[in-house]
């Protein structure tokens, strides 16, 4: 059987789905929950690369292009708001966030 | 035929290695199985004809990104023993969500059907004989050049913000300060005193 678009769709929804899982289940590591939403980009990324490369469409990769920029941008705003709430609280669980408000 | 071989290994690879990112004891574990996941990823945009973006995400995420996590995870004191606590108890909630989703996924892959007009909608078309990179810098810095200059400014933005966040200024150091050097005169820097022998400066 020959791989075709539909693989890397399905390969791209399998990443998906394992991202959301993981921000769903760790509740306690807000480092992970960082890394799931790479993983979710991760698979944007190979969507778009795959249907880019599938019609001969280049404007797929450029757009997974910028994806792969906000995303290290997300990551490093993301980083540095982490390590200011562990100097604050001491610990990185997402539980104790809503105590910020007010 | 091989080139079949090398999907199913990349993407399996790819798929073992996000589920043990989320699912790992230690994030240090987690950080690693990411960059192996990265990997995967690159070697299947290989195959699809991207050289560059693969290129990219191995210097950009494995290069960058994933020491930048590293760095956070080794930086941070955190107990990893605490970290994994709630994890029996999200389990079940997670797994319907994400049940949900891949079968929302599937009904939407098994229903899509591409349009007649998709060839002739396209925007950039890959030309012939032109290497990925190639093609790719000719499409960016034309058809696209006011997107690429807005990825810079969010790039610019997540850098201030980073620094911003993150410094802090100790009171009690002490720090040079040039004006003040470069504002020093003879009058305020040296005293003359005529001083008698015998008596010293009393003050």
């Amino acid at each position: 059987m020959d791989v075709g678009l539909g693989h890397y769709l399905a390969v791209a929804g399998v990443l998906f789905t394992i991202g959301v899982f993981g921000i769903f289940v760790n509740r306690k590591n807000v480092i992970i929950l960082l890394m799931s939403v790479e993983l979710i980009l991760l698979s944007v990324n190979i969507n778009l690369v795959a249907f880019s490369a599938h019609l001969g469409d280049l404007a797929g990769q450029v757009f997974a292009l910028f994806v792969l920029t906000v995303a290290a941008a997300e990551a490093a705003v993301g980083l540095a708001i982490l390590v200011v709430y562990f100097r604050n609280r001491g610990d990185i669980s997402v539980e104790g966030v809503n105590l910020m408000k007010g | 035929m091989l080139a079949n071989l090398a999907f199913w290994a990349f993407s399996g690879v790819a798929i073992l290695s996000a589920l043990m990112v989320v699912i790992a004891r230690n994030p240090v574990r987690s950080v690693l199985f990411l960059i192996l996941a990265f990997f995967s990823a690159a070697g299947l945009f290989v195959l699809l004809g991207a050289e560059f973006l693969a290129m990219l995400l191995i210097v950009v995420y494995v290069g960058a990104v994933a020491v930048l996590f590293l760095f956070v995870v080794m930086m941070l004191d955190v107990d990893f023993t605490e970290l994994k606590q709630g994890f029996l108890s999200y389990l079940p909630l997670g797994g319907l969500v994400a049940l949900i989703l891949a079968v929302e996924l599937g009904m939407i892959g098994m229903t899509w059907q591409a349009s007649d007009q998709a060839m002739a909608l396209r925007d950039a078309a890959i030309p012939e004989g032109m290497t990925n990179v190639e093609a790719l810098g000719l499409v960016i810095y034309d058809q696209y050049v006011y997107f690429f200059q807005a990825a810079g400014l969010v790039l610019l933005v997540a850098m201030i913000g980073a620094i911003v966040l993150t410094l802090r200024h100790k009171p009690g150091v002490r720090r040079q300060s040039v004006s003040a050097q470069v504002g020093r005169d003879r009058k305020d820097a040296i005293s003359m005193h005529d001083i008698k022998p015998g008596q010293g400066i009393g003050e």
